[in-house]
């Protein structure tokens, strides 16, 4: 971190946001791997492994078509080079696609039964695998109701998930919330009806690769009405070597349901490149509600650009029903190269999308993030707010998507990206693309911080404050807001971020 | 590099049977260096990123299509009332005719027909060398198709102050011209030039402007594109400034089938100030696409990218536009609006406003809206008696005043505010 060390900051931006990020860069507290006898499929990839990945699942006839359908689709693709990142070419034939530890070859029928290697490496990472309240322990934990919070965990490690906590809990409830190799066996009826149906099988090369070799991830299904009883959350972990991580979770949302869902993930420090390559896909039928909130801190590299996670993501959400709302949060810290976009497709009158996302590059990251908000139903209305941090050497990219289609009459959206540059060595940079096609709908895209919410800056100027002020006050509060709507026991690092400001952002 | 078989195919057929232009030993240097980039570049399709708005289908295809003659109404020709030197292109072929004796003080006017057949000329450092540094980090092979083809245009350098405007007229008279022209101006220091442009040109127009504004020297640039409703257009501009220079380019564009406008300007020495502006006004059968790249390369320089656009009956806007802020091009200032109001449901907005940042003591700020007539400024203006039709013009017009005051000299302004008040008043009729 020598270069965040000398940097000179420009006037205007906050000394204790460039510690911030100092600090986020600086120590990667997740870099220890476990040490634990691992079961691989041979190196490389071929139909033989995609069959093997399968079987391994005890997956019935139709999924393994379906994954060798995709593999036959991966191989004509190629691979997108139009996002702002430099990356030496990836060997895909010298990686594992399955890795699994011996002692989950029996699948442990309750938590009790889980390797305690695993079970300690969860709590090292402050994730007990216990259905315990959430409270020993965690940074902020103060805020929480007095009779504790309740967070359901499924744990991913490497190319399993190892266990899933409050099932019985949940299911009295109606939810289902399993690994999605248990949901493929159990609920085949849900998966082959929703999996593949907001992100076709084909829809870009690190899709279909996935669809192709997805091992595990996580499953929910929220049953009309039902308010699922307590946060979900999955934690991925990648431990083993030259391994890639796919994981595939699919989340729907029947009608008038709500569920918040949580997702982690960290790895080891490595001196190569790993491979991440997820799907993510969410259905929020008539006036559901989902919330995704993303803690990405995969391994960033060390200081000199060496090793780190390749994240390439592919995490869409269908607004089916009217009044449906989505809203993804992310805070983006970790990966040497991200390649991130998760969308909404506002099918549904009147549903809603939201995205809020702090992404910090350091050192020699590539960030290469942002969200498509698809209008396709009346009265939709979307929200986008983007802010970037770069240091060191490193470069973060917004990339974005609004897109009104002629049928979306009467809909909103508003757009704001701010970055900023902790020295002269890194670059940000903003790629939006907006389509309108109607004109009963109106599209703001904004890159600046002089358009706050002009009710906050009435309520701060009514109490004294000049106009300056009072946008740092808003524009930093939000930053805030986010990073405290996390849930807690994913957001230490994100609340070594509350420090941060975008004063001083240059657009 | 190798191109794909279909613009392969694409080049050839447009190439056709032109052959390069002959001319003297710099001309011919630099069309056949132009030629060579052309075919590793091949000429743009519609899976160009930079291509994804606007179909190049029409701009490239072999022959020009038919464009029928726009029968002028009343209104006079743009700029009519200014004392300015007429330089007139019909068709893209000079006409000396009509046109103005080419002598004015403090300026040297000659026409590239006539200077490319010399073997040493001032243009040699400028001819397609500012449009080839436009070509990176994006191609831009309609450019680089003019610099080997053209055989007309101007070279204008200018030493001095003139003391009027040089106005580029630009007649079309054949529905099936296809007009290739191509202008170098070359400002020497502390000198000072307006250039108008004005007229529909051709039934598919190509044109070039290379301006090199030397440190401490003004560049103003008022153009309207023709009314003609068929027309087709790729027209490009290539500047490079100096230290403490100015550069400022305003266009109009009321009607054309097609028009492709792009500009690349490269901000080279310390506090230079670039401001680029457009209105364009569309009914019906309009597209019409502002592509704009400023680089900023030196210390406090300041830019502006204002564009305006009015559309109804289906007509579609585009705006591409970024600020590349280089890394060590400390304190920059770069300033950035597009916005489209949208009359009626069938008209469209499509718009990639870009910022890439690699200096961290600098602001840019970038905006981009769509949407419809306030209702609410409608309503008022109603409550006050005046009729929908009127208000709806009034609003319009003060929507598009940020761009139109981009024209520093009044009488300029005022043309082209009667211009576009006048559009707005004949679809009142």
């Amino acid at each position: 971190m020598a270069a965040v060390d000398k940097v000179q900051v420009k006037d205007g931006v906050d000394q204790g946001t460039v510690e911030a990020v100092r600090q986020v860069g600086e120590a990667y507290k997740y870099g220890w791997d476990t040490d634990i006898e691992m079961d691989y499929a041979p190196l490389g990839l071929n139909e033989d492994i995609v069959r093997l990945i399968s079987s391994k699942n005890e997956e019935p006839e139709w999924m393994t078509e379906w994954r060798l359908e995709a593999y036959r689709r991966w191989l004509t693709k190629t691979e997108p080079e139009w996002a702002m990142v430099d990356y030496p070419k990836i060997d895909f034939q010298a990686q594992y696609y399955y890795a699994r530890p011996k002692s989950m070859e029996v699948k442990p029928k309750s938590l009790d039964e889980v390797d305690p290697k695993l079970l300690a490496t969860y709590e090292k990472l402050g994730i007990p695998l216990k259905e315990q309240m959430i409270l020993a322990g965690v940074e902020g934990a103060e805020d929480a109701p007095a009779e504790g919070r309740k967070v359901a965990v499924d744990a991913v490690f490497d190319s399993v998930s190892v266990g899933t906590t409050f099932q019985a809990e949940l299911r009295r409830a109606g939810v289902i919330f399993c690994s999605i190799s248990e949901a493929i066996r159990e609920h085949p009826e849900l998966v082959k009806k929703y999996l593949g149906s907001v992100v076709p099988v084909s829809d870009n090369f690190y899709a279909t690769l996935n669809s192709a070799v997805f091992s595990d991830g996580s499953f929910v299904y929220v049953p009309p009405g039902v308010r699922c009883p307590m946060e979900l959350s999955t934690y991925f972990r990648i431990n083993a070597e030259n391994t890639g991580q796919f994981e595939r979770t699919l989340i729907i949302a029947d009608k008038g349901s709500y569920v918040s869902y949580l997702e982690g993930c960290t790895a080891p420090k490595r001196d190569t490149s790993q491979l991440h390559a997820a799907v993510v896909e969410i259905i929020v039928e008539e006036d559901a509600e989902v919330k995704y909130s993303t803690v990405q801190n995969w391994y960033p590299g060390d200081e000199n650009g060496k090793g780190g996670i390749y994240n390439f993501v592919t995490k869409r959400a269908d607004c089916r029903g009217d009044r449906s709302k989505v809203m993804w949060t992310q805070v983006e810290t970790g990966s040497a190269v991200t390649w991130k976009y998760p969308s909404c497709i506002l099918r549904g009158n009147d549903s809603q999308g939201e995205f809020y996302s702090i992404a910090i590059a350091n050192n020699y990251q590539q960030a290469d993030t942002g969200t498509k908000m698809i209008h396709l139903g009346k009265n939709t209305r979307s929200r986008i707010v983007s802010k970037g941090i770069s240091a060191g050497h490193a470069q973060n990219t917004y990339r974005g998507l609004v897109s009104m289609h002629p049928k979306a009459k009467n809909s909103r959206n508003y757009t704001q990206c701010d970055s900023l540059l902790i020295g002269d060595k890194c670059g940000a940079h903003t790629v939006p693309y907006i389509e309108v096609k109607n004109n009963s709908s109106r599209v703001e895209h904004e890159a600046t911080t002089s358009k706050v919410d002009e009710d906050q800056m009435f309520y701060c100027r009514a109490r004294g404050m000049d106009e300056e002020e009072a946008v740092a006050l808003v524009v930093n509060g939000f930053c805030r807001d986010v990073l405290q709507a996390l849930p807690m026991e994913f957001a230490m690092e994100a609340q070594q971020l509350v420090a941060i400001s975008l004063e001083g952002s240059v657009g | 590099m190798a191109q794909p078989q279909a613009k392969q195919t694409t080049l050839e057929a447009r190439l056709g049977s032109m052959a390069l232009p002959e001319g003297g030993l710099w001309a011919s240097a630099a069309r056949e260096a132009a030629l060579t980039r052309l075919q590793a570049i091949g000429l743009p399709d519609r899976r160009d990123e930079y291509w994804k708005f606007t179909r190049p289908d029409s701009l490239v295809q072999a022959e020009a299509p038919h464009a029928a003659l726009f029968l002028n109404d009343d209104e006079p020709d743009s700029f009519a009332a200014v004392d300015r030197l007429k330089l007139v292109f019909v068709d893209g072929v000079f006409d000396a005719e009509a046109s103005d004796d080419l002598t004015l003080e403090g300026v040297r006017i000659e026409r590239l027909a006539v200077a490319a057949k010399s073997d040493i000329h001032w243009a040699r450092d400028l001819y397609g060398v500012l449009e080839g540094r436009g070509q990176t980090p994006v191609a831009r092979p309609l450019a680089t198709l003019n610099t080997a083809y053209a055989t007309d245009g101007v070279l204008i350098h200018v030493t001095g102050r003139p003391s009027k405007p040089i106005n580029l007229v630009y007649v079309h008279k054949s529905e099936i011209s296809d007009a290739i022209l191509h202008h170098v101006i070359k400002l020497d220091p502390e000198a000072e030039a307006t250039i108008l442009e004005n007229g529909p040109a051709a039934a598919r127009f190509n044109k070039v402007m290379e301006v090199d504004v030397a440190e401490g020297a003004r560049f103003h640039h008022i153009r309207t594109q023709g009314r003609d409703h068929e027309r087709r257009a790729a027209t490009h501009i290539f500047a490079r400034l100096g230290a403490q220079s100015l550069f400022k380019s305003f266009t109009l564009t009321a009607n054309g089938v097609m028009t492709r406008n792009e500009c690349v300007i490269e901000l080279l020495g310390d506090d230079a100030v670039a401001h680029v502006a457009g209105a364009a006004m569309g009914d019906g059968d309009f597209h019409q696409d502002d592509t704009v790249f400023v680089t900023h390369d030196a210390l406090r320089c300041e830019s502006r990218q204002v564009f305006k656009k009015v559309l109804r009956n289906g007509a579609t806007g585009v705006f591409q536009g970024k600020i590349l802020v280089k890394p060590g091009a400390q304190k920059t200032d770069g300033y950035q609006i597009s916005q489209a109001l949208l009359l009626d449901e069938d008209s469209q907005f499509l718009a990639k406003p870009e910022l890439e940042i690699y200096a961290d003591d600098v602001a840019c700020s970038h905006g981009s809206t769509s949407g419809a007539i306030d209702e609410d400024a409608l309503y008022y203006l109603r409550a006050r008696g005046i009729p929908r039709p009127i208000a709806t013009d009034l609003l319009t017009m003060s929507f598009l005043a940020e761009a139109v005051e981009e024209i520093e000299d009044e009488g300029l302004r005022d043309d082209i505010n009667s211009q576009l008040a006048a559009w707005l008043e004949r679809r009142r009729r």
